[in-house]
């Protein structure tokens, strides 16, 4: 009989206290506009931490260095203890069985079933018996609460317990990590509130790391342990929640105010007013 | 659509793909007659060869017996040497004569194998010397235009 | 003016080159990778028969009936000319090597494009777009060898099959129209069907083209698939690319396969 608990042989230090850490991370696709520069976080073990910003900011970027899908210019970023920029493809990939990643839309795949999903990583990476996969997926869809749509389709569900089941894929390994892409875009406030109490919930029972990537401001202050702010490919602020809600800084008022103009331009650069309407020639 | 249903689909797909190939080689092509037949090779020279071709057949007395193999000219001679397999199952004598033929006007070109008196039998290899060339129409006309000529030049 | 206009279009003209043999060069590569990822992917042979069935089966109805019709027609127009030179008895032959040469890998071929290979580029852009396989990646799964070798082998298996079907059926077609409607003698169309169509020459390189025609076309298909900008947009633009692409292609190779393959016959 396999032993239950390692589902996919550790190769990342689980009880290190910084589960992530990036170190003056700098990435762009062209040298001349960067994307991101200069970014440094570290991220306790066990924590449930927010990567906040506009839409474009670099925020998904954050994530996709994280899970070595990109290798950043200059800068260290830290998972478990190893650098990921210099796994090889073997290393990598035993490393992303450790991590866990909901992406923006689930991104399940449309022509399995909810049941296959879950099994999918379960299938790829261990030897178990079907029997036992079973169990497996049923408890990981119970705790999401969709154990009883097992046999559907994605097509068939809406896009919150869409988002659901790609959580529960994402837990199928027991994952030491799981990275949150935009977990709460377009969802109706149920299924938003469902989705970020999962997100705790699962955290703090699994003994899991969370990064949430997102711009969900409210639903993030409920849930989270400390939050980053990115803009323009910089952190312009952190802190935790009541840091956050108590802070005068102009950037994080506008942000958790959703003001529509501030230290973020209501206006993209452009030329004047004055130059584009040709107001001085007449 | 569940796996053992695709599954036998594809079974009978790949079944039905196996049989069509089978059935090209054997029904439509001459897999059976090449591979059953084993044939003796004879060689026979030509003048002219018209427009013989590799695979033509070579027939006797209008029942195929055989194919050509490989068409060359003889470098010395400046003759076409056309090798052919014909069947084990028919003889023929040494003194055979192998002509070049047309089905038609039109109609495929083809060896015909007229079969003398001798006693002895063609061997593998053998080679055929009595031979007719193709008929050549444009050598034709020009020749009874040039015998018109010639006549009508001496009244 | 005009000369900075010429030198405008012939920037233009330079970086769409350019691109265009980054592409190639790109293509190229994922080719290889393509073929390296292969034995990962074979190993489980259940995902490439899936693929079987989606390139194959379901291309089966078009295959057969587009065969049969082609068949029929190439009989009926076939009679016509050849009944004119009394050679009415070579319908059999006449049929039977267009379509072993030429017909059935390249009807089929295109057919097969635009049926099969139009989908697995559809179906790839479309994982690609909804983040599918970025979630493989990211659940350390590579899609090269999950979701793209199967589909490319389950193409390159299919195609021969799918081309000796059409033919098998052109065949048929042909008879039902030369022999059942016309009345030509049945042991003459046979008979000289077999005589006219040699084995190696004609059947064994009517199976070389129909795979390589089904290398080119699932080559193709998986490519823009996996090349396709992840929109909407994208996924039917490279849909488009797929069909055109492979079609021209097939076209192209059947021209320099046929020079290849037939150029000695008539020595």
């Amino acid at each position: 009989m396999i032993a239950l608990a390692p589902l996919a042989s550790p190769t990342l230090d689980r009880t290190a206290s910084i589960a992530v850490e990036l170190d003056d991370v700098t990435f762009g696709y062209d040298r001349a506009r960067p994307v991101l520069s200069g970014i440094t976080m570290s991220i306790p073990r066990g924590q449930v931490v927010a990567i906040m910003g506009g839409s474009g900011c670099g925020k998904t970027t954050i994530l996709r260095l994280i899970g070595g899908q990109l290798r950043p210019q200059t800068g260290r970023v830290l998972v478990g203890g190893r650098s990921v920029p210099d796994l090889d493809r073997e290393a990598l990939y035993a490393m992303r069985r450790e991590i866990g990643m909901l992406f923006q839309f689930g991104a399940l795949f449309t022509d399995m079933t909810v049941f296959e999903n879950v099994a999918f990583p379960l299938r790829e990476h261990t030897e178990l018996s079907e029997d036992l996969i079973r169990d497996l997926v049923l408890m990981k869809l119970n705790g999401v609460g969709l154990r009883g749509s097992a046999g559907l389709k994605p097509s068939e569900l809406s896009g919150g317990m869409a988002r659901r089941v790609a959580l529960a894929r994402a837990i199928a390994l027991d994952p030491m990590l799981v990275l949150y892409d935009e977990p709460f875009a377009g969802l109706d406030p149920i299924s938003l509130g469902v989705v970020g109490q999962l997100i705790r919930q699962l955290n703090d029972a699994l003994g899991i790391t969370s990064v949430v990537v997102t711009h969900d401001v409210y639903e993030s202050l409920k849930i989270v342990d400390y939050l980053y702010f990115v803009s323009g490919g910089r952190i312009v602020a952190q802190g935790t929640p009541d840091e956050v809600r108590a802070s005068r800084d102009p950037f994080v008022r506008q942000f958790v105010d959703g003001e529509a103009d501030g230290p973020v331009p209501f206006h993209v650069k452009s030329a004047s007013l004055a130059e584009e309407f040709a107001l001085d020639a007449r | 659509m569940n796996r053992s249903s695709i599954d036998l689909w594809v079974g009978i797909f790949v079944a039905l793909g196996l049989g069509a190939i089978l059935f090209l080689s054997l029904r439509v092509g001459n897999l059976l007659t090449t591979t059953n037949q084993e044939g003796y090779r004879i060689e026979a020279s030509f003048a002219n060869i018209g427009g013989l071709k590799v695979r033509a057949p070579v027939k006797s007395a209008g029942v195929t017996v055989g194919r050509v193999d490989r068409i060359r000219l003889d470098p010395t001679t400046y003759e076409a040497v056309v090798t052919m397999t014909v069947s084990r199952e028919y003889q023929f004598t040494r003194d055979t004569i192998a002509s070049i033929l047309t089905s038609g006007l039109l109609g495929e070109v083809y060896i015909g194998l007229d079969a003398g008196g001798d006693t002895q039998m063609l061997a593998d290899g053998a080679r055929i010397t009595k031979t007719q060339s193709a008929v050549v129409i444009e050598k034709l006309i020009s020749q009874f235009l040039f015998d018109k000529a010639q006549s009508g030049g001496g009244k | 003016m005009p000369a900075s206009a010429i030198a405008d279009g012939l920037r233009r003209i330079g970086g769409g080159t350019r691109r265009a043999v980054a592409r190639l060069g790109f293509a190229a590569r994922f080719a290889v990778a393509v073929v390296l990822h292969s034995p990962e992917g074979l190993r489980r042979l259940r995902l490439t028969l899936r693929e079987i069935y989606f390139a194959g089966v379901l291309s089966l109805v078009i295959i057969l009936v587009s065969g049969l019709f082609v068949g029929m027609v190439l009989a009926l127009q076939g009679y016509d000319v050849l009944q004119r030179y009394g050679a009415s008895e070579s319908l059999g032959v006449m049929v039977a090597l267009s379509l072993l040469r030429e017909l059935g890998p390249v009807v089929a071929g295109l057919l097969f494009a635009s049926r099969a290979g139009s989908a697995i580029t559809a179906e790839i852009g479309l994982m690609k777009a909804t983040e599918q396989l970025s979630a493989m990646e990211m659940m350390a799964v590579d899609p090269l060898a999950r979701v793209v070798a199967p589909r490319f082998w389950g193409g390159v298996i299919s195609m021969p099959l799918l081309a000796a079907l059409f033919s098998t059926l052109g065949v048929y077609g042909a008879y039902l129209v030369g022999v059942k409607l016309i009345g030509l003698d049945a042991g003459a169309f046979w008979g000289n069907m077999q005589a006219g169509v040699d084995f190696r020459e004609d059947v064994v390189n009517g199976i070389i083209k129909s795979f390589v025609f089904g290398v080119i076309v699932s080559l193709i298909a998986v490519f823009e698939g996996y090349d396709a900008k992840p929109t909407a947009e994208g996924v039917s633009t490279a849909t488009t690319r797929t069909v055109v692409g492979s079609s021209l292609t097939i076209l192209a190779a059947d021209f320099v396969l046929t020079v290849f393959m037939f150029r000695g016959v008539g020595a």
